[in-house]
């Protein structure tokens, strides 16, 4: 019979709304991150490096591009006889059919799954954060104090406790409340939905709540051990990590990446971070080209100038374009004498000739069509988008599709406007 | 595919100088992110080759840890896959492979056991595209025994005298060939490339060596040629040899030049390679780069010009690099100064160093202990 001590389920199926534009055609995990990443490598390594081999990735909102990433787990070495990563996707059976309606719900419908591995631990991750950890010191740390549940938790600054959910515990680590938010946190440690459960007690929680519409972890099934007595602990985590859900911070964790020595170092030894390489070849610097500061991803060619920014690899940069405090993802081709300042531009879109993105000369404004999304003065243009010659657009704007010079009035396209095709 | 692979992969070139002592030709790093037996391997593959054998035999050691792995070329498959032959010892033989055609007699096995109709043999160190199955097309509609692959060098700056020369007539017959001619009859180099029947070439095979004689070219393809059974199909791509330092070079350099890139990189199908799982080239606040083609996991400081820097290089502050080849995993420290040079992978230079090739490239081997920090 088929035993693991531990597997890890990561919930893959989110589409990260709060990253607008970037997300329209792709998951949330299958965004690319760092020049040649994509955000669910961090997670993946994370569990071969710390000795799990078997990885259900539970995929729903637009998988495409999820499924062709992580295919049968090569780059992860998660290739494996037994176990290996296996991509779970929502399924129609006899009693209902359906979508997994919450983050509970998705391990739930895959009950049959965790059983046949027969684990004593299962390890929940999700699929938008940027770290490096050792799941099997957790795991350690899980044994020795005798938890039923371990929740990762990490110290962040008081004032920013409200925007997280919050664990207050006692001397020996042991939570003794939960804070979803709160206006007065008791505590700064902010639960980083990593989990490790007993599976025992996540099997009976999950068939307990089983009735509960949108089956949440945070909502119902912690609270719903918690209630009934299982010893909860805290896990401290230290460290770089990051949540790239909103457009900023996900700017942010990019921009994470340049500095000197960076405090995520991907060039270490030790910890490698994994991909499936979609570029073989070197990159190119031209004989005008000029880069600073920045990262840039293999079979890219560079005949502008590049400063601060996180390039993908397939780029092209044309002669004479300036590209500043930017990420620009894989196969998109910048035209030339064109000018990006501070734009997230997706995956293969095109940009022309003398395009202005991200220009000062218009009038400040918040975003019209999502302000709680473009915002800090980012542009984000989606997946496939194309962007006519010489127009001229501002901040905090976004542009999805294959755009027409009609689409700009005067060639323009004012700080603050939305343009979704 | 109707064919199955052989590549002669155990050779090394005096020409190459001190880069020789650590590999085997094939094994030589190139244009960034490969090594030559890339290009052969890769053309092999996307013809839709499945079984292909590489013969190895000096040292082998880098090419081993190269070809480790079968799954970068999409070999390892159930029905073939990529097979390495080194010389071992038996009760039958205790010697080295003694030529080309020896090498390939004492693995007959692999051509007996094998029951596709044709063999592909190709050298290890050529960089080129090449689509086996127009060869093997052309092959049958000659009705030739042995099809030379050849490249007109016409027009290309290169010193033609080492390699085997060939003369055509009009139907494409071999009525001519040379190896390492002084005055060369014609620009039409072979590219070291075969196709041939399974069946005749193990009978050649058998003949030679029941004759004691091992090589390839001089006791098989020369006997073909004077039946006028030897047809030439001319490669009309790029393809260079790498067998010399200033070759070796020159190739590199080729790849600063955007239609070899595109050539190579961009049209379809592509080079495959071992992956390597580094981070994406870092470019820091000191850092100038101009025409210079640069591998995955380098971190640069410095100025690098004209130069192909390799995987994982690390260039420190105030640094000048002028047309230079720099291999894998070197580190380069602060205020050097490299021009003409070939940096041996895995180097380290001491911060300071200044090394100029004054009369062509300088190979620069250094014995510097590097601990990793």
């Amino acid at each position: 019979m088929v035993k693991k001590e531990m597997i890890a389920m990561l919930l893959a199926g989110g589409q990260g709304s709060r990253l607008g534009v970037l997300t329209s055609k792709t998951a949330k995990p299958a965004v690319s991150f760092g020049g040649k990443y994509r955000i669910i490598d961090f997670p993946l390594s994370n569990c071969i490096n710390s000795g799990i081999d078997t990885v259900g990735v539970m995929t729903q909102y637009m998988p495409l591009k999820l499924n062709q990433h992580v295919g049968i787990g090569i780059p992860w070495d998660l290739d494996r006889n037994v176990g290996g990563v296996t991509v779970l996707s929502p399924y129609e059976s006899s009693g209902k059919s359906g979508y997994f309606a919450g983050t509970a719900d998705a391990i739930y419908q895959n009950l049959e799954y965790m059983d046949y591995y027969n684990p004593d631990y299962v390890l929940i991750l999700s699929g938008d954060h940027i770290y490096k950890m050792d799941y099997e010191l957790m795991l350690e740390n899980h044994k020795q104090k005798g938890a039923a549940i371990s929740i990762a938790a990490m110290e962040v600054p008081m004032e920013e406790a409200s925007r997280f959910g919050i664990v207050v515990t006692d001397d020996n680590d042991t939570i003794v409340e939960f804070q979803e938010k709160p206006k007065v946190p008791k505590s700064n440690k902010a639960s980083m939905g990593i989990y490790i459960f007993d599976y025992k007690v996540l099997k009976n929680a999950l068939l307990a709540c089983e009735h509960i519409p949108n089956l949440d972890f945070g909502m119902h099934v912690i609270p719903y051990c918690f209630e009934n007595g299982n010893k909860i602990i805290s896990y401290e985590f230290q460290g770089y990590w990051k949540d790239v859900g909103t457009l900023s911070s996900y700017w942010e964790a990019n921009m994470d990446l340049i500095s000197l020595i960076p405090e995520f170092n991907l060039y270490e030894e030790y910890w490698r971070v994994y991909t499936k390489s979609e570029s073989i070849p070197p990159m190119f610097v031209g004989e005008n080209g000029a880069i600073k500061g920045s990262i840039v991803g293999d079979e890219s060619e560079i005949y502008g100038t590049v400063e601060n920014s996180v390039i993908g690899s397939d780029v092209i940069i044309g002669e004479g374009s300036v590209v500043k405090d930017s990420i620009i993802m894989n196969h998109t081709r910048i035209g030339e004498n064109v000018i990006i300042d501070k734009a997230v531009i997706a995956e293969n879109c095109e940009i022309e000739d003398k395009v202005v993105l991200g220009s000062a000369d218009f009038e400040d404004a918040e975003n019209t069509f999502a302000p709680h999304i473009y915002n800090h003065g980012l542009v984000a243009v989606g997946q496939n988008s194309y962007i006519p010659y010489k127009v001229k657009v501002g901040k905090n704007v976004a542009i999805f599709g294959k755009t027409t010079p009609e689409d700009y009035p005067n060639r323009e396209l004012p700080t603050g406007e939305a343009l979704i095709k | 595919m109707k064919t199955i692979g052989i590549i002669l992969a155990g050779g090394n070139s005096k020409k190459l100088g001190a880069l020789s002592d650590r590999r085997a030709t094939a094994a030589m790093p190139v244009a960034g992110s490969y090594r030559a037996i890339d290009f052969a391997l890769s053309s092999m593959s996307n013809s839709g080759m499945q079984k292909v054998g590489v013969i190895t035999q000096y040292n082998s050691k880098s090419l081993h840890e190269h070809l480790s792995s079968s799954k970068w070329w999409d070999f390892g498959r159930k029905q073939g896959g990529l097979y390495t032959f080194t010389p071992t010892l038996t009760n039958k033989n205790d010697f080295w492979y003694r030529g080309t055609a020896d090498a390939i007699y004492q693995n007959i096995d692999f051509l007996k056991k094998s029951h596709e109709p044709y063999v592909a043999i190709a050298a290890g160190d050529g960089i080129y595209k090449l689509n086996y199955n127009d060869v093997l097309k052309y092959h049958i509609e000659k009705g030739a025994d042995i099809t030379i692959v050849a490249k007109d060098m016409a027009g290309v700056d290169e010193d033609i005298t080492r390699f085997g020369i060939i003369e055509k007539d009009e139907t494409g017959a071999v009525v001519g060939f040379e190896e390492k001619p002084e005055n060369p009859k014609t620009t039409l180099v072979s590219t070291g490339i075969y196709i041939m029947r399974r069946r005749h070439l193990i009978s050649e095979l058998e003949r030679c060596a029941e004759e004691g004689k091992y090589d390839l070219v001089k006791d098989i393809m020369l006997p073909a040629m004077a039946e006028k059974r030897a047809y030439v199909f001319e490669l009309s791509g790029y393809w260079k040899n790498i067998s010399t330092v200033d070759a070796y070079a020159q190739v590199n350099k080729d790849f600063l030049k955007k239609e070899v890139r595109d050539y190579f990189f961009k049209q379809h199908p592509g080079i495959y390679t071992q992956v390597a799982d580094l981070p994406p080239a870092k470019y820091n606040e000191g850092s100038s780069v101009k025409n210079s083609i640069v591998a995955t996991g380098c971190v640069i400081n410095g100025s690098v010009e004209g130069s192909v820097l390799f995987k994982d290089v690390y260039v420190g502050n105030n640094v000048t690099i002028k047309n230079s080849i720099i291999l894998n995993d070197v580190y380069i420290g602060d205020n050097t100064v490299l021009e003409n040079c070939i940096v041996e992978s895995r180097d380290t230079l001491r911060p300071g160093t200044n090394y100029v090739g004054e009369d062509g490239y300088k190979i620069v081997v250094e014995k510097n202990e590097r601990y990793i920090l």
